[in-house]
Protein backbone atom coordinates (compact mmCIF):
# COMPACT_ATOMS: atom_id res chain seq x y z
CA UNK A 1 0.00 0.00 0.00
CA UNK A 2 1.20 3.47 -0.78
CA UNK A 3 1.43 6.08 1.92
CA UNK A 4 -1.62 7.82 0.52
CA UNK A 5 -3.70 4.65 0.70
CA UNK A 6 -2.66 4.07 4.31
CA UNK A 7 -3.74 7.60 5.23
CA UNK A 8 -7.06 7.15 3.49
CA UNK A 9 -7.74 3.76 5.10
CA UNK A 10 -6.83 5.11 8.53
CA UNK A 11 -9.23 8.00 8.02
CA UNK A 12 -11.99 5.71 6.81
CA UNK A 13 -11.64 3.42 9.83
CA UNK A 14 -11.62 6.31 12.30
CA UNK A 15 -14.69 7.96 10.77
CA UNK A 16 -16.52 4.64 10.60
CA UNK A 17 -15.82 4.06 14.30
CA UNK A 18 -17.13 7.53 15.14
CA UNK A 19 -20.31 6.86 13.22
CA UNK A 20 -20.63 3.58 15.06
CA UNK A 21 -20.25 5.45 18.38
CA UNK A 22 -23.08 7.81 17.47
CA UNK A 23 -25.33 4.89 16.62
CA UNK A 24 -24.33 3.18 19.84
CA UNK A 25 -25.58 6.23 21.78
CA UNK A 26 -28.86 6.11 19.87
CA UNK A 27 -29.03 2.36 20.43
CA UNK A 28 -28.88 2.78 24.22
CA UNK A 29 -31.55 5.48 24.14
CA UNK A 30 -33.91 3.35 22.06
CA UNK A 31 -33.10 0.24 24.10
CA UNK A 32 -33.80 1.85 27.48
CA UNK A 33 -36.85 3.87 26.43
CA UNK A 34 -38.26 0.96 24.45
CA UNK A 35 -37.85 -1.36 27.40
CA UNK A 36 -39.58 1.06 29.78
CA UNK A 37 -42.32 1.58 27.19
CA UNK A 38 -43.00 -2.13 26.57
CA UNK A 39 -42.96 -3.19 30.21
CA UNK A 40 -44.70 -0.03 31.41
CA UNK A 41 -47.65 -0.05 29.03
CA UNK A 42 -48.25 -3.73 29.76
CA UNK A 43 -48.59 -2.97 33.48
CA UNK A 44 -50.46 0.31 33.12
CA UNK A 45 -53.98 0.02 34.54
CA UNK A 46 -56.49 2.53 35.76
CA UNK A 47 -56.46 0.87 39.19
CA UNK A 48 -52.82 1.90 39.50
CA UNK A 49 -53.89 5.52 39.92
CA UNK A 50 -57.03 4.87 41.97
CA UNK A 51 -56.03 2.26 44.57
CA UNK A 52 -53.56 2.28 47.40
CA UNK A 53 -51.03 -0.56 47.70
CA UNK A 54 -52.27 -4.02 48.60
CA UNK A 55 -50.42 -5.90 51.39
CA UNK A 56 -47.16 -7.52 50.18
CA UNK A 57 -47.77 -10.66 48.13
CA UNK A 58 -51.46 -9.91 47.56
CA UNK A 59 -52.46 -9.26 43.94
CA UNK A 60 -54.03 -5.97 42.89
CA UNK A 61 -53.67 -2.63 44.56
CA UNK A 62 -52.20 0.50 43.05
CA UNK A 63 -49.85 3.37 43.74
CA UNK A 64 -52.26 6.23 44.34
CA UNK A 65 -50.38 7.16 47.51
CA UNK A 66 -47.06 7.38 45.63
CA UNK A 67 -48.45 9.45 42.75
CA UNK A 68 -50.05 11.94 45.13
CA UNK A 69 -47.02 11.94 47.44
CA UNK A 70 -44.61 12.55 44.56
CA UNK A 71 -46.75 15.45 43.37
CA UNK A 72 -46.93 16.90 46.87
CA UNK A 73 -43.18 16.72 47.48
CA UNK A 74 -42.32 18.09 44.04
CA UNK A 75 -44.77 20.99 44.33
CA UNK A 76 -43.48 21.91 47.80
CA UNK A 77 -39.88 21.68 46.59
CA UNK A 78 -40.74 23.96 43.66
CA UNK A 79 -42.43 26.48 45.97
CA UNK A 80 -39.26 26.67 48.10
CA UNK A 81 -36.63 26.34 45.40
CA UNK A 82 -37.96 28.58 42.63
CA UNK A 83 -38.27 31.88 44.58
CA UNK A 84 -34.84 31.44 46.16
CA UNK A 85 -33.29 30.51 42.83
CA UNK A 86 -34.90 33.32 40.83
CA UNK A 87 -34.09 35.98 43.45
CA UNK A 88 -30.53 34.68 43.81
CA UNK A 89 -30.05 34.77 40.04
CA UNK A 90 -31.43 38.31 40.02
CA UNK A 91 -28.78 39.43 42.48
CA UNK A 92 -25.98 37.93 40.38
CA UNK A 93 -27.21 39.38 37.09
CA UNK A 94 -28.36 42.79 38.37
CA UNK A 95 -27.12 44.17 41.69
CA UNK A 96 -23.80 42.29 41.69
CA UNK A 97 -23.30 42.28 37.91
CA UNK A 98 -19.61 42.17 37.05
CA UNK A 99 -18.45 41.97 40.67
CA UNK A 100 -16.15 39.24 41.96
CA UNK A 101 -18.73 37.91 44.40
CA UNK A 102 -21.20 37.25 41.56
CA UNK A 103 -18.56 35.25 39.74
CA UNK A 104 -17.71 33.19 42.85
CA UNK A 105 -21.34 32.38 43.64
CA UNK A 106 -21.95 31.52 40.01
CA UNK A 107 -19.04 29.06 39.98
CA UNK A 108 -20.07 27.55 43.32
CA UNK A 109 -23.63 27.00 42.05
CA UNK A 110 -22.27 25.25 38.99
CA UNK A 111 -20.45 22.91 41.35
CA UNK A 112 -23.52 22.49 43.57
CA UNK A 113 -25.55 21.42 40.54
CA UNK A 114 -23.43 18.28 40.30
CA UNK A 115 -22.83 17.54 44.00
CA UNK A 116 -24.03 13.98 44.80
CA UNK A 117 -27.71 14.17 45.70
CA UNK A 118 -27.33 11.43 48.31
CA UNK A 119 -25.00 13.71 50.31
CA UNK A 120 -27.79 16.29 50.41
CA UNK A 121 -30.05 13.52 51.72
CA UNK A 122 -27.69 12.79 54.62
CA UNK A 123 -27.40 16.53 55.36
CA UNK A 124 -31.18 16.96 55.54
CA UNK A 125 -31.45 13.81 57.68
CA UNK A 126 -29.18 15.42 60.25
CA UNK A 127 -30.97 18.77 60.11
CA UNK A 128 -34.66 17.98 59.60
CA UNK A 129 -35.25 14.31 60.37
CA UNK A 130 -33.29 13.39 63.48
CA UNK A 131 -34.23 16.49 65.53
CA UNK A 132 -37.92 15.80 64.77
CA UNK A 133 -37.55 12.11 65.48
CA UNK A 134 -39.10 10.61 62.34
CA UNK A 135 -39.00 10.81 58.55
CA UNK A 136 -41.24 13.51 57.11
CA UNK A 137 -42.41 14.93 53.80
CA UNK A 138 -41.03 18.41 54.41
CA UNK A 139 -37.51 17.02 54.74
CA UNK A 140 -37.88 15.42 51.29
CA UNK A 141 -39.21 18.64 49.79
CA UNK A 142 -36.37 20.71 51.26
CA UNK A 143 -33.79 18.18 50.02
CA UNK A 144 -35.19 18.46 46.48
CA UNK A 145 -35.37 22.24 46.70
CA UNK A 146 -31.65 22.34 47.57
CA UNK A 147 -30.98 20.50 44.31
CA UNK A 148 -33.26 22.92 42.49
CA UNK A 149 -31.88 26.22 43.77
CA UNK A 150 -28.53 26.22 41.94
CA UNK A 151 -30.17 25.07 38.68
CA UNK A 152 -32.80 27.83 38.74
CA UNK A 153 -30.27 30.39 39.97
CA UNK A 154 -27.86 29.80 37.10
CA UNK A 155 -30.50 29.78 34.35
CA UNK A 156 -32.07 32.95 35.78
CA UNK A 157 -28.68 34.64 35.83
CA UNK A 158 -28.00 33.64 32.23
CA UNK A 159 -31.43 34.67 31.02
CA UNK A 160 -31.35 38.07 32.76
CA UNK A 161 -27.91 38.73 31.29
CA UNK A 162 -29.40 38.24 27.81
CA UNK A 163 -31.78 41.18 28.31
CA UNK A 164 -30.09 44.17 26.61
CA UNK A 165 -28.75 46.79 29.02
CA UNK A 166 -30.25 49.59 26.91
CA UNK A 167 -33.72 48.34 27.86
CA UNK A 168 -32.89 49.02 31.52
CA UNK A 169 -31.46 52.41 30.67
CA UNK A 170 -34.69 53.34 28.94
CA UNK A 171 -36.60 52.51 32.13
CA UNK A 172 -34.06 54.36 34.33
CA UNK A 173 -34.51 57.41 32.11
CA UNK A 174 -38.17 57.45 33.03
CA UNK A 175 -37.12 57.69 36.67
CA UNK A 176 -37.98 54.13 37.67
CA UNK A 177 -36.10 52.73 40.70
CA UNK A 178 -34.01 49.63 40.03
CA UNK A 179 -36.42 47.17 41.64
CA UNK A 180 -39.21 48.39 39.37
CA UNK A 181 -36.93 48.13 36.37
CA UNK A 182 -36.15 44.53 37.33
CA UNK A 183 -39.67 43.38 38.13
CA UNK A 184 -41.47 45.22 35.32
CA UNK A 185 -38.95 45.34 32.51
CA UNK A 186 -36.17 42.78 32.95
CA UNK A 187 -38.35 39.94 34.26
CA UNK A 188 -40.80 40.46 31.39
CA UNK A 189 -38.02 40.33 28.85
CA UNK A 190 -36.61 37.13 30.34
CA UNK A 191 -39.88 35.46 31.39
CA UNK A 192 -39.81 32.67 28.83
CA UNK A 193 -36.22 31.81 29.64
CA UNK A 194 -36.77 31.77 33.39
CA UNK A 195 -39.89 29.65 32.99
CA UNK A 196 -37.95 27.19 30.86
CA UNK A 197 -35.26 26.99 33.52
CA UNK A 198 -37.95 26.21 36.11
CA UNK A 199 -39.45 23.50 33.89
CA UNK A 200 -36.05 21.88 33.41
CA UNK A 201 -35.28 22.05 37.13
CA UNK A 202 -38.59 20.34 37.93
CA UNK A 203 -37.69 17.65 35.41
CA UNK A 204 -34.35 17.30 37.16
CA UNK A 205 -35.74 16.77 40.67
CA UNK A 206 -38.86 14.77 39.77
CA UNK A 207 -36.68 11.72 39.08
CA UNK A 208 -34.46 12.06 42.14
CA UNK A 209 -34.49 9.10 44.48
CA UNK A 210 -31.35 9.21 46.60
CA UNK A 211 -32.20 12.41 48.56
CA UNK A 212 -35.65 11.04 49.43
CA UNK A 213 -34.48 7.69 50.81
CA UNK A 214 -33.83 9.01 54.29
CA UNK A 215 -35.89 12.18 54.30
CA UNK A 216 -39.47 11.58 53.17
CA UNK A 217 -38.81 7.80 53.24
CA UNK A 218 -41.89 5.86 52.16
CA UNK A 219 -45.44 5.28 53.29
CA UNK A 220 -47.69 2.35 52.30
CA UNK A 221 -50.78 4.35 53.12
CA UNK A 222 -52.40 7.35 51.52
CA UNK A 223 -51.28 10.47 53.36
CA UNK A 224 -51.33 14.19 52.70
CA UNK A 225 -49.59 15.03 55.97
CA UNK A 226 -46.18 16.51 55.13
CA UNK A 227 -45.13 16.12 58.77
CA UNK A 228 -45.25 12.34 58.36
CA UNK A 229 -43.41 10.02 55.97
CA UNK A 230 -44.72 10.53 52.43
CA UNK A 231 -44.57 7.95 49.65
CA UNK A 232 -42.87 8.93 46.40
CA UNK A 233 -42.85 7.17 43.04
CA UNK A 234 -39.10 6.93 42.87
CA UNK A 235 -38.56 5.40 46.31
CA UNK A 236 -41.49 3.05 45.62
CA UNK A 237 -39.85 1.97 42.35
CA UNK A 238 -36.62 1.22 44.24
CA UNK A 239 -38.45 -0.79 46.91
CA UNK A 240 -40.73 -2.66 44.49
CA UNK A 241 -38.04 -3.46 41.94
CA UNK A 242 -35.76 -4.88 44.62
CA UNK A 243 -38.68 -6.80 46.17
CA UNK A 244 -39.50 -10.46 45.50
CA UNK A 245 -43.00 -10.24 43.96
CA UNK A 246 -43.79 -10.19 40.22
CA UNK A 247 -46.78 -8.01 40.97
CA UNK A 248 -44.45 -5.43 42.52
CA UNK A 249 -42.10 -5.55 39.54
CA UNK A 250 -44.98 -4.88 37.14
CA UNK A 251 -46.13 -1.89 39.18
CA UNK A 252 -42.56 -0.59 39.37
CA UNK A 253 -42.36 -0.69 35.55
CA UNK A 254 -45.67 1.16 35.26
CA UNK A 255 -44.46 3.82 37.69
CA UNK A 256 -41.15 4.05 35.82
CA UNK A 257 -43.08 4.54 32.57
CA UNK A 258 -45.20 7.35 33.98
CA UNK A 259 -42.27 9.21 35.53
CA UNK A 260 -40.08 8.82 32.42
CA UNK A 261 -42.81 10.13 30.12
CA UNK A 262 -43.45 13.06 32.46
CA UNK A 263 -39.77 14.01 32.68
CA UNK A 264 -39.05 13.59 28.97
CA UNK A 265 -42.11 15.70 28.07
CA UNK A 266 -40.94 18.47 30.42
CA UNK A 267 -37.39 18.30 29.05
CA UNK A 268 -38.44 18.31 25.41
CA UNK A 269 -40.91 21.17 26.00
CA UNK A 270 -38.18 23.18 27.73
CA UNK A 271 -35.73 22.61 24.91
CA UNK A 272 -38.25 23.44 22.21
CA UNK A 273 -39.09 26.70 23.96
CA UNK A 274 -35.40 27.61 24.17
CA UNK A 275 -34.90 26.81 20.49
CA UNK A 276 -38.02 28.70 19.45
CA UNK A 277 -37.23 31.76 21.56
CA UNK A 278 -33.46 32.10 21.39
CA UNK A 279 -32.28 30.83 18.02
CA UNK B 1 -26.62 50.70 38.05
CA UNK B 2 -27.55 54.37 38.46
CA UNK B 3 -26.68 55.99 41.78
CA UNK B 4 -30.17 57.35 42.42
CA UNK B 5 -31.61 53.83 42.42
CA UNK B 6 -29.94 53.03 45.73
CA UNK B 7 -31.79 55.79 47.54
CA UNK B 8 -35.18 54.16 47.18
CA UNK B 9 -36.03 52.23 50.40
CA UNK B 10 -37.96 49.47 48.60
CA UNK B 11 -35.01 49.05 46.33
CA UNK B 12 -32.71 48.57 49.31
CA UNK B 13 -34.96 45.86 50.71
CA UNK B 14 -35.27 44.14 47.33
CA UNK B 15 -31.51 44.16 46.81
CA UNK B 16 -30.99 42.70 50.29
CA UNK B 17 -33.52 39.92 49.66
CA UNK B 18 -31.89 38.96 46.37
CA UNK B 19 -28.46 39.08 48.00
CA UNK B 20 -29.65 36.78 50.77
CA UNK B 21 -31.07 34.34 48.22
CA UNK B 22 -27.83 34.13 46.30
CA UNK B 23 -25.69 33.86 49.43
CA UNK B 24 -27.78 30.81 50.35
CA UNK B 25 -25.54 28.85 47.98
CA UNK B 26 -22.44 29.68 50.03
CA UNK B 27 -24.36 29.08 53.24
CA UNK B 28 -25.51 25.68 51.98
CA UNK B 29 -22.00 24.55 51.12
CA UNK B 30 -20.64 25.66 54.49
CA UNK B 31 -23.69 24.19 56.22
CA UNK B 32 -23.33 20.80 54.54
CA UNK B 33 -19.63 20.69 55.37
CA UNK B 34 -20.23 21.73 59.00
CA UNK B 35 -23.08 19.29 59.59
CA UNK B 36 -21.23 16.37 58.01
CA UNK B 37 -18.08 17.07 60.04
CA UNK B 38 -19.96 17.44 63.32
CA UNK B 39 -22.11 14.35 62.69
CA UNK B 40 -19.07 12.26 61.88
CA UNK B 41 -16.97 13.62 64.76
CA UNK B 42 -17.61 10.45 66.78
CA UNK B 43 -16.16 8.29 64.00
CA UNK B 44 -13.36 10.77 63.27
CA UNK B 45 -12.41 10.62 66.95
CA UNK B 46 -12.45 6.84 67.05
CA UNK B 47 -10.87 5.95 63.71
CA UNK B 48 -8.91 9.09 62.81
CA UNK B 49 -8.48 10.18 59.20
CA UNK B 50 -5.75 8.03 57.74
CA UNK B 51 -6.83 4.88 59.58
CA UNK B 52 -10.43 5.28 58.42
CA UNK B 53 -9.40 5.80 54.81
CA UNK B 54 -6.98 2.86 54.79
CA UNK B 55 -8.98 0.29 56.72
CA UNK B 56 -10.93 -2.40 54.86
CA UNK B 57 -13.10 -3.20 57.89
CA UNK B 58 -16.84 -2.68 57.61
CA UNK B 59 -18.28 -4.59 60.50
CA UNK B 60 -21.39 -3.19 62.24
CA UNK B 61 -21.33 -6.02 64.81
CA UNK B 62 -17.77 -5.35 66.01
CA UNK B 63 -18.35 -1.62 65.43
CA UNK B 64 -15.20 -1.36 63.36
CA UNK B 65 -15.44 0.78 60.23
CA UNK B 66 -13.12 1.84 57.41
CA UNK B 67 -13.75 3.52 54.10
CA UNK B 68 -11.28 1.71 51.86
CA UNK B 69 -13.64 -0.91 50.38
CA UNK B 70 -16.15 1.82 49.54
CA UNK B 71 -13.59 4.24 48.12
CA UNK B 72 -12.07 1.37 46.14
CA UNK B 73 -15.46 0.38 44.73
CA UNK B 74 -16.23 3.99 43.83
CA UNK B 75 -12.85 4.47 42.14
CA UNK B 76 -13.03 1.13 40.30
CA UNK B 77 -16.53 1.59 38.86
CA UNK B 78 -15.94 5.26 38.03
CA UNK B 79 -12.63 4.69 36.22
CA UNK B 80 -13.96 1.68 34.32
CA UNK B 81 -17.04 3.63 33.24
CA UNK B 82 -14.79 6.47 32.01
CA UNK B 83 -12.69 4.00 30.02
CA UNK B 84 -15.86 2.77 28.31
CA UNK B 85 -17.52 6.18 27.93
CA UNK B 86 -14.70 8.45 26.70
CA UNK B 87 -14.05 6.83 23.30
CA UNK B 88 -17.77 6.55 22.58
CA UNK B 89 -18.47 10.13 23.69
CA UNK B 90 -15.63 11.58 21.61
CA UNK B 91 -16.75 9.44 18.67
CA UNK B 92 -20.24 10.90 19.00
CA UNK B 93 -18.85 14.44 19.16
CA UNK B 94 -16.73 13.81 16.04
CA UNK B 95 -19.73 12.37 14.21
CA UNK B 96 -22.02 15.25 15.10
CA UNK B 97 -19.53 18.01 14.29
CA UNK B 98 -17.56 16.67 11.35
CA UNK B 99 -19.25 13.72 9.66
CA UNK B 100 -23.01 13.94 9.99
CA UNK B 101 -25.03 15.67 7.26
CA UNK B 102 -26.49 18.95 8.50
CA UNK B 103 -30.08 17.77 8.83
CA UNK B 104 -29.00 14.98 11.21
CA UNK B 105 -26.83 17.13 13.52
CA UNK B 106 -29.69 18.57 15.56
CA UNK B 107 -31.75 15.40 16.03
CA UNK B 108 -28.79 13.18 16.95
CA UNK B 109 -27.38 15.75 19.36
CA UNK B 110 -30.81 16.15 20.99
CA UNK B 111 -31.30 12.39 21.22
CA UNK B 112 -27.95 11.92 22.96
CA UNK B 113 -28.83 14.71 25.39
CA UNK B 114 -32.14 13.00 26.14
CA UNK B 115 -30.06 10.18 27.62
CA UNK B 116 -29.01 12.67 30.30
CA UNK B 117 -32.63 13.49 31.11
CA UNK B 118 -33.62 9.92 31.95
CA UNK B 119 -33.66 9.66 35.77
CA UNK B 120 -30.99 7.47 37.31
CA UNK B 121 -33.54 5.19 38.96
CA UNK B 122 -34.76 4.19 35.50
CA UNK B 123 -31.19 3.29 34.53
CA UNK B 124 -30.88 1.24 37.70
CA UNK B 125 -34.13 -0.62 37.18
CA UNK B 126 -33.39 -1.27 33.51
CA UNK B 127 -29.95 -2.47 34.55
CA UNK B 128 -31.39 -4.92 37.07
CA UNK B 129 -34.15 -6.40 34.92
CA UNK B 130 -32.74 -6.13 31.39
CA UNK B 131 -29.01 -5.50 31.21
CA UNK B 132 -27.92 -7.72 34.08
CA UNK B 133 -29.37 -10.97 32.60
CA UNK B 134 -27.84 -10.13 29.21
CA UNK B 135 -24.47 -9.53 30.87
CA UNK B 136 -24.52 -12.74 32.92
CA UNK B 137 -25.84 -14.99 30.12
CA UNK B 138 -24.01 -13.69 27.07
CA UNK B 139 -21.42 -10.95 27.42
CA UNK B 140 -19.61 -11.95 30.61
CA UNK B 141 -19.15 -15.69 29.75
CA UNK B 142 -17.88 -14.55 26.35
CA UNK B 143 -15.36 -12.14 27.92
CA UNK B 144 -14.30 -14.84 30.36
CA UNK B 145 -13.68 -17.32 27.56
CA UNK B 146 -11.47 -14.88 25.67
CA UNK B 147 -9.57 -13.12 28.46
CA UNK B 148 -9.90 -15.51 31.41
CA UNK B 149 -6.77 -17.46 30.58
CA UNK B 150 -4.63 -14.50 29.52
CA UNK B 151 -1.96 -13.80 32.14
CA UNK B 152 -2.34 -10.54 34.13
CA UNK B 153 -5.51 -9.40 32.32
CA UNK B 154 -7.13 -12.69 33.33
CA UNK B 155 -7.36 -11.53 36.96
CA UNK B 156 -10.10 -9.14 35.89
CA UNK B 157 -12.25 -11.94 34.50
CA UNK B 158 -12.33 -14.54 37.28
CA UNK B 159 -15.32 -15.97 39.10
CA UNK B 160 -18.87 -16.82 38.10
CA UNK B 161 -20.54 -14.14 35.99
CA UNK B 162 -23.68 -13.24 37.94
CA UNK B 163 -24.60 -9.95 36.25
CA UNK B 164 -24.73 -8.17 39.63
CA UNK B 165 -21.17 -6.91 39.55
CA UNK B 166 -18.65 -4.16 38.84
CA UNK B 167 -18.80 -4.59 35.05
CA UNK B 168 -22.59 -4.21 34.79
CA UNK B 169 -22.56 -1.20 37.11
CA UNK B 170 -19.76 0.42 35.09
CA UNK B 171 -21.56 -0.13 31.78
CA UNK B 172 -24.68 1.59 33.16
CA UNK B 173 -22.60 4.43 34.59
CA UNK B 174 -20.84 4.85 31.25
CA UNK B 175 -24.18 5.16 29.42
CA UNK B 176 -25.18 7.83 31.95
CA UNK B 177 -22.06 9.96 31.53
CA UNK B 178 -21.72 9.68 27.74
CA UNK B 179 -24.11 12.62 27.14
CA UNK B 180 -22.10 14.97 29.40
CA UNK B 181 -18.76 14.22 27.80
CA UNK B 182 -20.25 14.14 24.31
CA UNK B 183 -22.06 17.45 24.50
CA UNK B 184 -19.14 19.36 26.04
CA UNK B 185 -16.74 17.82 23.50
CA UNK B 186 -19.11 18.73 20.67
CA UNK B 187 -19.32 22.33 21.86
CA UNK B 188 -15.52 22.52 22.14
CA UNK B 189 -15.03 20.99 18.67
CA UNK B 190 -17.49 23.49 17.23
CA UNK B 191 -15.36 26.36 18.52
CA UNK B 192 -12.39 25.44 16.33
CA UNK B 193 -12.13 28.31 13.81
CA UNK B 194 -12.93 27.11 10.30
CA UNK B 195 -9.95 29.09 8.96
CA UNK B 196 -7.59 26.80 10.88
CA UNK B 197 -9.36 23.69 9.62
CA UNK B 198 -9.46 24.99 6.07
CA UNK B 199 -5.73 25.67 6.06
CA UNK B 200 -5.15 22.06 7.07
CA UNK B 201 -7.40 20.84 4.27
CA UNK B 202 -5.58 23.15 1.88
CA UNK B 203 -2.25 21.44 2.46
CA UNK B 204 -3.87 18.10 1.68
CA UNK B 205 -4.84 16.67 5.06
CA UNK B 206 -7.61 14.06 5.10
CA UNK B 207 -10.72 14.68 7.17
CA UNK B 208 -9.49 12.40 9.97
CA UNK B 209 -6.08 14.11 10.00
CA UNK B 210 -7.80 17.47 10.39
CA UNK B 211 -9.79 16.11 13.34
CA UNK B 212 -6.80 14.37 14.90
CA UNK B 213 -4.19 17.08 14.38
CA UNK B 214 -6.20 20.30 14.39
CA UNK B 215 -9.64 19.99 16.02
CA UNK B 216 -8.73 17.75 18.99
CA UNK B 217 -5.51 19.57 19.96
CA UNK B 218 -7.32 22.89 19.65
CA UNK B 219 -10.20 21.85 21.90
CA UNK B 220 -8.43 19.54 24.34
CA UNK B 221 -8.93 21.85 27.35
CA UNK B 222 -12.70 21.79 26.95
CA UNK B 223 -12.80 18.06 26.27
CA UNK B 224 -10.66 17.40 29.34
CA UNK B 225 -12.95 19.59 31.44
CA UNK B 226 -15.92 17.61 30.16
CA UNK B 227 -14.26 14.33 31.10
CA UNK B 228 -13.48 15.51 34.64
CA UNK B 229 -17.05 16.79 34.99
CA UNK B 230 -18.34 13.34 34.01
CA UNK B 231 -15.95 11.84 36.55
CA UNK B 232 -17.43 14.04 39.27
CA UNK B 233 -20.93 13.04 38.20
CA UNK B 234 -20.09 9.33 38.19
CA UNK B 235 -18.53 9.50 41.68
CA UNK B 236 -21.82 10.55 43.23
CA UNK B 237 -24.22 8.47 41.17
CA UNK B 238 -26.38 6.38 43.47
CA UNK B 239 -29.50 4.76 42.12
CA UNK B 240 -28.09 3.59 38.79
CA UNK B 241 -25.50 1.46 40.58
CA UNK B 242 -27.45 0.59 43.74
CA UNK B 243 -29.50 -2.00 41.83
CA UNK B 244 -26.67 -3.87 40.17
CA UNK B 245 -23.58 -3.68 42.37
CA UNK B 246 -24.60 -5.92 45.28
CA UNK B 247 -23.38 -4.44 48.54
CA UNK B 248 -20.20 -6.30 49.14
CA UNK B 249 -17.60 -4.78 51.48
CA UNK B 250 -14.52 -6.52 50.15
CA UNK B 251 -11.60 -5.51 47.98
CA UNK B 252 -12.13 -7.52 44.82
CA UNK B 253 -10.09 -7.72 41.66
CA UNK B 254 -12.50 -9.34 39.23
CA UNK B 255 -15.01 -7.42 37.13
CA UNK B 256 -17.48 -10.20 37.92
CA UNK B 257 -17.45 -9.55 41.68
CA UNK B 258 -20.05 -7.62 43.60
CA UNK B 259 -18.69 -4.52 45.33
CA UNK B 260 -19.81 -1.46 47.27
CA UNK B 261 -19.41 2.21 46.46
CA UNK B 262 -19.81 5.01 48.99
CA UNK B 263 -23.18 5.89 47.51
CA UNK B 264 -24.47 2.31 47.50
CA UNK B 265 -23.43 1.81 51.11
CA UNK B 266 -25.22 5.01 52.12
CA UNK B 267 -28.37 4.10 50.18
CA UNK B 268 -28.55 0.60 51.65
CA UNK B 269 -27.45 1.13 55.22
CA UNK B 270 -28.18 4.72 56.26
CA UNK B 271 -31.82 4.23 57.25
CA UNK B 272 -30.96 1.04 59.13
CA UNK B 273 -27.90 2.09 61.11
CA UNK B 274 -28.74 1.20 64.70
CA UNK B 275 -25.73 2.37 66.69
CA UNK B 276 -24.30 5.87 67.04
CA UNK B 277 -20.86 4.91 65.79
CA UNK B 278 -22.41 3.12 62.77
CA UNK B 279 -24.43 6.19 61.78
CA UNK B 280 -21.46 8.45 62.48
CA UNK B 281 -19.26 6.32 60.21
CA UNK B 282 -21.86 6.61 57.45
CA UNK B 283 -21.83 10.39 57.85
CA UNK B 284 -18.04 10.17 57.64
CA UNK B 285 -18.39 8.31 54.32
CA UNK B 286 -20.76 11.00 53.07
CA UNK B 287 -18.18 13.62 54.07
CA UNK B 288 -15.44 11.78 52.15
CA UNK B 289 -17.72 11.62 49.10
CA UNK B 290 -18.65 15.29 49.38
CA UNK B 291 -15.01 16.39 49.56
CA UNK B 292 -13.97 14.03 46.72
CA UNK B 293 -16.68 15.15 44.34
CA UNK B 294 -16.40 18.83 45.28
CA UNK B 295 -12.67 18.84 44.47
CA UNK B 296 -13.23 16.93 41.22
CA UNK B 297 -16.00 19.28 40.11
CA UNK B 298 -13.92 22.32 41.04
CA UNK B 299 -11.06 21.01 38.87
CA UNK B 300 -13.52 20.42 36.01
CA UNK B 301 -14.86 23.94 36.37
CA UNK B 302 -11.30 25.31 36.39
CA UNK B 303 -10.49 23.66 33.06
CA UNK B 304 -13.82 24.62 31.49
CA UNK B 305 -13.30 28.26 32.52
CA UNK B 306 -9.79 28.25 31.10
CA UNK B 307 -11.11 26.74 27.88
CA UNK B 308 -13.81 29.42 27.71
CA UNK B 309 -11.21 32.14 28.17
CA UNK B 310 -8.98 30.67 25.51
CA UNK B 311 -11.74 30.39 22.90
CA UNK B 312 -13.24 33.79 23.56
CA UNK B 313 -9.97 35.50 22.63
Amino acid sequence: MTREQIRKTEGFIALALSTLAAFMGLFWLVFILGDVLVHGIKALKLSLFLNDPAPPGVEGGGLRNAFVGQLLITVCATLIGVPVGVLGGTFLAEYARGRGIARIISILSDIMVSVPSIVIGTFIYAVLVRPIGHFNGWAGAVALSIIMIPVVLRTTEDMLSLVPWTLREAAFALGAPYYKVITQVVYRGAATGILTGILLSIARVAGETAPLLFTSFNNSFFSLDMKQPVASLTVTIFQYAMGPYDNWHAQAWAAAFVITVFILLLTITGRLIIRWRYK
Amino acid sequence: MPRTAKKNPVDNIFSLVTAAASFSIILLIIGILYVLVSESSLAIGKFGIWKFLSSTDWDPVKESFGALTNVYGTAFTTLLSLVIAIPVAIGIAIFVTEISPNFLKGPIGAAIELLAAIPSIIYGMWGLFTLSPIMSNHIEPFLKKIFGAVPLVGILFQGTPMGIDILTASVILSIMIIPFTASISRDSFNLTPSVVKESAYAIGATRWEVIKNVVIPYSKLGVFGGIVLSLGRALGETMAVAFVLGNNHRITTSLFDAAATITVTLANEFAEADTDIYLSSLFYLALVLFVMSFITLAIAKFFLLRAEKKYSR
